[in-house]
């Protein structure tokens, strides 16, 4: 048997609100927001870290959810095909969004890039950076088109914190963290 | 012409166009993840208004949350209106932001700034 109260107790003392690793769909991420919500507006009493709470942990997952749709799996990696890991937590100062799934090694590259640019970037550069992509007319057919780490770094004030750890020859894990002050 | 009138759910915004008044609503949460299909309705509802409109067009967009997602979708529904401005007609754009909420507030000038249709940004106090 496992230890299973040292999990819950350790689960517990990180004041977890949710975790979760599997399979990410859209119908998943519906749920988690919806119960994220209901516990947002019990513990938190300030509106404007609640909204920015929410909008930020709908960017996190809606991108979570294009990132195993658009990866391509092959044998090595049949097992692990749309998984991915999802921890929310909070503490004293700020609520905490991590995320993890896996990429394709030729797209640690350009992802890292991209999330390096948004970092260097002031706050008002991510501004104009945002209405660029926004009113140019080539947008991806998804609706995304690279808005959504930049709307997470605007509205958290925060820089993007990401980590690459090489899998095999064809994968790596992408791991994602935003943390949102409390007010 | 009919109005075109969209329920709310958890994702999708509070629709209500009427081509009667020229008062247009869009209100709630826009955090679908196929924006484009829910504002596709929407986009062809109004190219159809433009060809008869109301002496007065009035838009009020009283959101709560967006995604990046809705962002461009909400930037083609402010472009069609934009159009109906340049053609000649009255147009305002209305955005209702809650007391407090510069990330909204923002967001408005963001619109505002890529448009020429007149925009106004109103704080909504609790």
């Amino acid at each position: 048997m496992i230890d299973l109260y040292s999990l819950y107790e350790r689960m517990h003392d990180n004041n977890i609100m949710l975790s979760f690793k599997g399979e990410v769909t859209f119908d998943l991420i519906d749920s988690i927001l919806k119960i994220i919500e209901g516990r947002l507006d019990k513990m938190e009493d300030d509106r404007k870290t609640m909204k920015k709470v929410y909008n930020i942990l709908v960017e996190c997952l809606q991108n979570l959810c294009h990132h195993v749709d658009s990866i391509e799996m092959d044998e090595t990696m049949a097992n692990m095909n749309r998984t991915a890991i999802l921890i929310i937590f909070s503490d004293e100062h700020a609520y905490h969004v991590v995320t993890g799934n896996y990429i394709q090694n030729e797209n640690v590259t350009p992802l890292r890039s991209w999330l390096d640019q948004i970092n260097s970037n002031t706050k008002e550069e991510l501004r104009e950076l945002y209405k660029k992509i926004l009113n140019n007319e080539q947008f991806s057919a998804k609706g995304g088109g690279g808005l959504g780490f930049i709307d997470i770094a605007r509205k958290s004030g925060q820089k993007l914190l990401y980590n690459f750890q090489p899998v095999n020859t064809k994968y790596s894990f992408f791991s994602f963290q935003i943390n949102i002050p409390k007010q | 012409m009919e109005p075109l009138i969209i329920e709310p759910s958890n994702t999708t915004p509070k629709v209500k166009f009427d081509p009667a008044t020229g008062v247009m609503l869009l209100s709630g949460r826009s955090t679908p993840e196929n924006s484009v299909e829910f504002y596709k309705q929407m986009l062809d509802w109004l190219d159809e208004y433009a060809g008869r409109p109301c002496q007065r067009t009035e838009l009020n967009i009283k959101l709560e949350y967006f995604n990046t997602s809705s962002s461009k979708c909400l930037l083609d529904i402010f472009k069609s209106f934009n159009n109906l401005h340049k053609a000649g007609n009255d147009v305002i754009v209305k955005w209702y932001y809650e007391e407090e909420d510069e990330d909204m507030q923002e967001a408005g000038e963001d619109y505002s700034d890529l448009l020429n249709v007149p925009f106004e940004i109103i704080e909504v106090k609790e």
